[in-house]
């Protein structure tokens, strides 16, 4: 070992764990200072508590019918101490519902965020990369992914699938990982330039090495994000795919109760309390991830920030 | 390769993946789709012979072949249920989903933009700080739901509106221009497009904010500002017509987006429109007329793809030609 390299190796062992805290340093340093990212958290947190713990929070059984004490069918009650939000037309709990509905949603929107955020990222680093034929094949597939319109593709792949939550974050994450890939296909374009890169090339790192010991780590942020992306589109999709009728009906979201309330004449009879809060729900998480990745994206992308 | 020869060669690739996706999962869709021209009366070769006329009895490659071969003659095959020509029934209903996606997209570019120039004009301010998170909250609520509430308000509640459908049941008119500029028409069509309209018009906000913050940053606009000239002419005038460049290829793929999208917001409203028959379709397991749906909803996507990539071309001299 000559003395150059001798001196190389031990910054190129630094170089990417600590570029790699700095970008997560950076996103927490974001999450700290910036309040509608704190917002978004603080959300997140809340519905996964209520997630987790749905089963001991709903005050009964969100498909139980229940009954009055005089004997008749507890029906479209209005909120009162017993039902927060009142009763459906079946004589369902409603606050109980909008709890149990916390889970399908939450679990939708996290898989399809590491199905996107896995996929894109692999993805990209082989086509940023090695380019060639692997750069081709996805610039196309993004073409043709591009060409698919998006709740249509979703309803026919649960009409051929089924309808369980799965299928539909399969189907999702086929529309959005193409997207991932080509901005990780980027970054790590650039990145192969840098003199880190060479570094450790020069110090005799094998290619693969190379992408996921040291290119890899500083494209994280970015699949972070796009994952981010994700959450919010597979939980509208789950929600539409729902109200369309095409969901898993045995399971309870809050797709499903809207559906249900829909299809119920809740609107016509104006039992606002039936069908606002999961609106509010739905609305919450979403927005939710667009506060967190909102002023993150401005870190990421130096370019397109605008506090001049 | 010229680029114009090039894209349009590209389009072409995608239109054949697309016809090749869509011809794959309906192959596989579960069911013999032959079933619903069979009689359980007919005779063993009596339903070969029907398998026989839909090209069932073939090998998948052929039928493949064959289903690529109508495609170009524009044969999209009978509905099961209708028993008619399903292209004519989505032809039907194509004006309707072409509406409501103009109309929205109108009301929501022409509020959009202005609310986005203002966003970027009183920058820092109060202003901004209620409108950004405001405008974020439209993009993530749900358009079903969003149709909901107004239902709820402005059909069942005030009863302003109808509540469902295009046209008053019944209701008989000399032409199809006489029933679209009908005011009949114009009041069916009020919700459903403000419910879209209310999720579309985030874009265009977001977009003409930052696309205004960069302008406002070029020298022409200091250059005005060095001249003396007031603060809203050179908002008007310099900074919002060339920050308006960017909203034109996002209306073109917005429009193509759309029509796909607006599946939800047609089946709320009852709009007898592309994406209600779709969702109908596929409920009915009428699989030739959902197939058709679907192919037309991703043939206005595709189109709508390459004229925003021309336009973006050609609206924008910084971009170069030379791009794959």
């Amino acid at each position: 070992m000559d003395v150059a390299e001798a001196r190389a190796a031990p910054a190129v062992a630094a170089l990417p764990i600590r570029r790699r805290r700095g970008a997560w340093a950076a996103f927490a340093r974001h999450l700290l200072r910036d309040p509608y990212a704190l917002i978004g958290i603080s959300i997140y947190a809340i519905f996964v508590v209520v997630g987790l713990t749905a089963p001991w929070l709903a005050p009964y059984d969100p498909m139980e019918i229940l009954f009055t004490a005089d004997g008749g069918l507890a029906a479209s009650l209005p909120p009162s101490a017993d039902h927060w939000l009142g009763t459906t037309n079946l004589g369902r709990d409603i606050v109980s519902q909008l709890v149990m509905g916390t889970q399908p949603s939450l679990i939708v929107g996290l898989s399809a965020a590491v199905a996107v955020a896995s996929i894109g990222t692999v993805v990209g680093l082989l086509a940023g990369y090695f380019g060639g034929a692997v750069d081709q094949v996805l610039m196309r597939v993004t073409d043709i992914v591009l060409g698919l319109p998006f709740l249509p593709f979703v309803i026919v792949v649960t009409a051929l699938l089924g309808p369980e939550l799965q299928n539909i974050v399969f189907a999702v994450a086929v529309l959005l990982w193409p997207n991932a890939a080509r901005v990780i296909r980027s970054q790590v374009l650039t990145l192969s330039q840098r003199q880190f890169v060479e570094a450790a090339r020069v110090t005799g790192a094998g290619e693969w090495r190379i992408l996921f010991v040291h290119v890899a780590p500083s494209v994280l942020p970015f699949s972070a994000l796009y994952g981010a992306f994700a959450v919010g589109w597979a939980i509208l999709t789950q929600a539409s795919i729902a109200f369309l009728g095409f969901g898993d009906s045995s399971a309870i979201s809050w797709g499903t109760m809207l559906q249900d309330a829909y299809a119920s004449q809740a609107l016509d009879r104006g039992q606002y309390f039936w069908f606002l809060p999961a609106g509010f729900c739905i609305v919450l998480v979403v927005l939710a991830g667009f506060l967190v990745s909102r002023g993150y994206e401005d870190l990421l992308f130096p370019k397109l920030r605008d506090d001049t | 390769m010229p680029y114009l020869i090039r894209r349009l060669l590209q389009m072409a690739f995608v239109l054949w993946a697309v016809a090749t996706i869509v011809f794959l999962m309906f192959r596989l869709m579960p069911g013999d789709p032959s079933a619903a021209f069979i009689d359980p009366t007919f005779t063993v070769e009596q339903q070969q012979a029907v398998r026989a006329q839909f090209g069932l009895d073939r090998p998948l490659p052929q039928q493949y072949l064959i289903y690529l071969g109508n495609l170009l003659h524009g044969e999209f095959g009978l509905s099961f249920r209708q028993r008619q020509p399903v292209l004519g029934m989505v032809l039907e209903v194509l004006p309707n989903t072409l509406l409501l996606t103009l109309t929205a997209l109108l009301i929501a570019y022409a509020f959009g933009t202005l609310l986005g120039a203002l966003m970027a004009w009183k920058r820092g301010g109060r202003f901004e700080a209620i409108s950004v998170p405001l405008v974020l909250t439209t993009r993530a609520a749900p358009e079903f739901w969003v149709g909901m509430v107004m239902l709820a308000i402005f059909a069942f509640g005030l009863g302003w509106l109808p509540s469902g459908g295009a046209n008053v049941a019944g209701a008989q008119y000399a032409s199809e221009w006489d029933r679209i500029l009908s005011l009949d028409y114009l009041r069916h069509l009020a919700l459903p497009a403000l419910t879209l309209a209310i999720y579309l018009q985030g874009l265009p906000a977001l977009l003409m904010r930052s696309s205004m913050l960069e302008v406002m940053r070029e020298e022409f606009v200091t250059m005005a500002r060095m001249k003396g000239l007031p603060e809203r002419t050179i908002m008007l005038r310099h900074a919002a017509r060339n920050a308006l460049l960017p909203l034109v290829t996002a209306f073109a793929l917005g429009f193509g987006q759309s029509v796909g999208g607006n599946v939800v917001v047609e089946n709320v409203f009852s709009w007898p429109g592309l994406g209600r028959l779709l969702a109908e379709a596929i409920a009915n397991s009428d699989y030739p007329l959902a197939q058709c749906a679907f192919l037309l909803i991703a043939l206005v996507l595709v189109l709508m793809n390459f004229l925003a990539d021309l336009l973006y071309g050609l609206l924008d001299p910084r971009v170069a030609h030379g791009r794959g």
